[in-house]
């Protein structure tokens, strides 16, 4: 019971000390330089002051950042299911990955306004962009890594290339498939919002946290770009928790990451 | 009229791909219902032989009819038991057991059924719903078993099964397999390292020399089924026990 009680009181125990350090780093600063830090009270204030506009941008980010998601975990699961059928396939498919991987957001932001326009559709695929290496990389390599004597198992009784893919792989692949997820999941909410600051729209919808963070910067709103940098953060926890507890459904019964070993 | 074999191998040659001969020459016919052990140093070619009875690999030289047919076509007769449990970590113990009959396309009920036959042979109750992770290395091989079982195979490919198990649970489960063998009644091929196992199971060891893998002797052992602890205690069973200890440390010095 020691440990659960540990794990709650002592990030706590970190947050207190930093909000502490916080207040007293803008209690040093001289009159005219305090605007650079707002204390929490002040950006909490800020969060109320502009919550219609912030609650329809963190709704507007949070469409581009599932759609993005999704996008990523259907594609990359369907392009891992092909890398994982041959290392040729691999090998000549996977230096284009890492150059889709390497491409500077800030210089495809442009391009893809050009193509799609900017707003939604773009932000979606930035997000995508972002999410899809990782996703790919540790799905082919759950799904290239399945136990040896279990293939021959399958092989033993004359299981059918489906059958070996969709009985035994994937199931296989799953704790590596988690792995990519939670590395997205915290990648989605931040690719939406730098789709949105690079290649945002405020024509229909708005447009989201990204587009409100300029506007609030070009307002000198301090206190509101903070609470905009906490808003994004809050996302991430959703998105990071949302996959904590699939991955949990989906691998708690059985594997053993979630059963310690050590007493 | 004696009884046509169920596995027969013919001056069986096998090489894989150009490499060298692993095994040269077998000759080895089983009659259904014989347990047949396999033992020699290893490389000889046990594993080897049981991958051409299963059809997974083409001879090189000879002949090998299995239950009639070659072993491609027979490959529903058989059903294997590896040293490694090999049971897939996110399915119960339930759906492991019916995993090798799932595959085969057997319906629902028909597996239920078998399956807690199975159950019933290698004694695992009320572990149902338990996954891997929760059973102890025996158990993990009784679901192996049964797994097995459930097919009610003609033939029964055993390679080391009990080899990573402790010495007590390897001598209970080598006395509920003759249990088992009672009931179902097939032919057993059952590598092993261990000649008490071998003598205590089969009516007939196959000690086999390496470089190329060949038959060095076989062994009968006669002592009447059912076998209990009390065979273990037997003169007998020691006297045949040293002997193959015997011939398995000769092939093994050259
Ligand atoms: N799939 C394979 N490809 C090439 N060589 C193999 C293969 N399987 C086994 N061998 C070789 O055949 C020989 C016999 O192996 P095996 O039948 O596994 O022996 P044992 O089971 O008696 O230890 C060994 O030298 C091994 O390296
Ligand atoms: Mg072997």
């Amino acid at each position: 019971m020691r440990r659960p009680f540990l794990n709650i009181l002592l990030p706590l125990g970190t947050g207190l000390l930093m909000v502490a350090c916080w207040y007293a780093v803008r209690h040093a600063l001289s009159e005219d330089l305090k605007f650079l830090l707002p204390t929490p009270d002040e950006i909490w204030a800020a969060l109320q002051a502009n919550s219609e506009s912030l609650s329809r941008a963190t709704l507007n980010t949070s469409k581009g950042a599932v759609l993005g998601f999704v996008l990523a975990v259907v594609v990359s699961f369907g392009l891992a299911l092909i890398l994982s059928l041959s290392h040729l396939i691999r090998a000549s498919l996977y230096p284009y990955l890492m150059i889709l991987q390497m491409m500077p957001i800030i210089v495809i932001a442009p391009i893809l306004v050009l193509w799609v326009g900017a707003g939604l559709n773009s932000v979606v695929i930035i997000t995508f962009l972002i999410c899809f290496f990782p996703l790919v990389v540790n799905t082919t390599q759950g799904l290239i890594s399945t136990d040896r004597n279990l293939v021959e198992l399958f092989r033993m009784y004359r299981a059918t290339r489906w059958q070996e893919t969709f009985w035994l792989r994937v199931p296989a692949a799953l704790p590596y498939f988690f792995t990519g997820l939670r590395i997205a999941a915290v990648l989605a909410p931040i690719g939406a919002l730098v789709g949105d600051y690079t290649a945002g729209s405020s024509a229909g919808d708005g447009g989201g946290l990204g587009f409100q963070a300029i506007i609030y910067s070009s307002q000198a709103k301090y206190s509101a770009l903070f609470a905009t940098a906490a808003v994004t953060c809050i996302l991430g926890f959703v998105f990071a928790g949302a996959v904590n507890i699939l991955s949990w459904l989906a691998l708690s019964k059985w594997h053993d990451s979630y059963h310690r070993t050590d007493n | 009229m004696p009884v046509p074999p169920i596995v027969a191998f013919n001056h069986v040659v096998k090489r894989y791909g150009d490499g060298p001969v692993v095994i040269d020459g077998i000759d080895l016919t089983a009659a259904p219902g014989d347990f047949i052990s396999l033992i020699g140093p290893s490389g000889c070619g046990k594993s080897t032989l049981l991958r051409l009875i299963a059809g997974l690999s083409p001879l090189t030289g000879g002949s090998l009819t299995v239950d009639g047919r070659t072993p491609e076509d027979a490959a529903a007769e058989l059903a294997f038991v590896f040293q490694e449990p090999t049971l897939l970590p996110w399915l119960t113990v339930a759906h492991n057991i019916e995993v090798a009959q799932q595959l085969r396309g057997v319906s629902a009920a028909d597996r239920a059924t078998a399956r807690r036959r199975a159950v019933e042979l290698v004694r695992l109750h009320g572990r149902d719903s338990a996954y891997p992770r929760q059973l102890s290395g025996g158990q993990k091989m009784r679901v192996s078993l049964a797994r097995a079982l459930t097919l009610e195979p003609k033939i029964l490919l055993l390679d080391e099964p009990f080899g990573a198990l402790d010495e007590m649970t390897r001598e209970h489960l080598n006395e509920e397999l003759l249990d088992i063998r009672e009931k179902q009644a097939w032919t057993a091929f059952f590598v092993t390292h261990s000649v008490a196992e071998a003598v205590f199971l089969s009516n007939r060891i196959i000690v086999m020399s390496a470089n190329p893998g060949r038959i060095h002797r076989e062994v009968r052992v006669d002592f009447p089924y059912p076998r209990t602890e009390a065979t273990r205690l037997s003169r007998p069973y020691h006297d045949l026990v040293a002997e193959v200890s015997g011939l398995l440390r000769s092939v093994e010095n050259t």
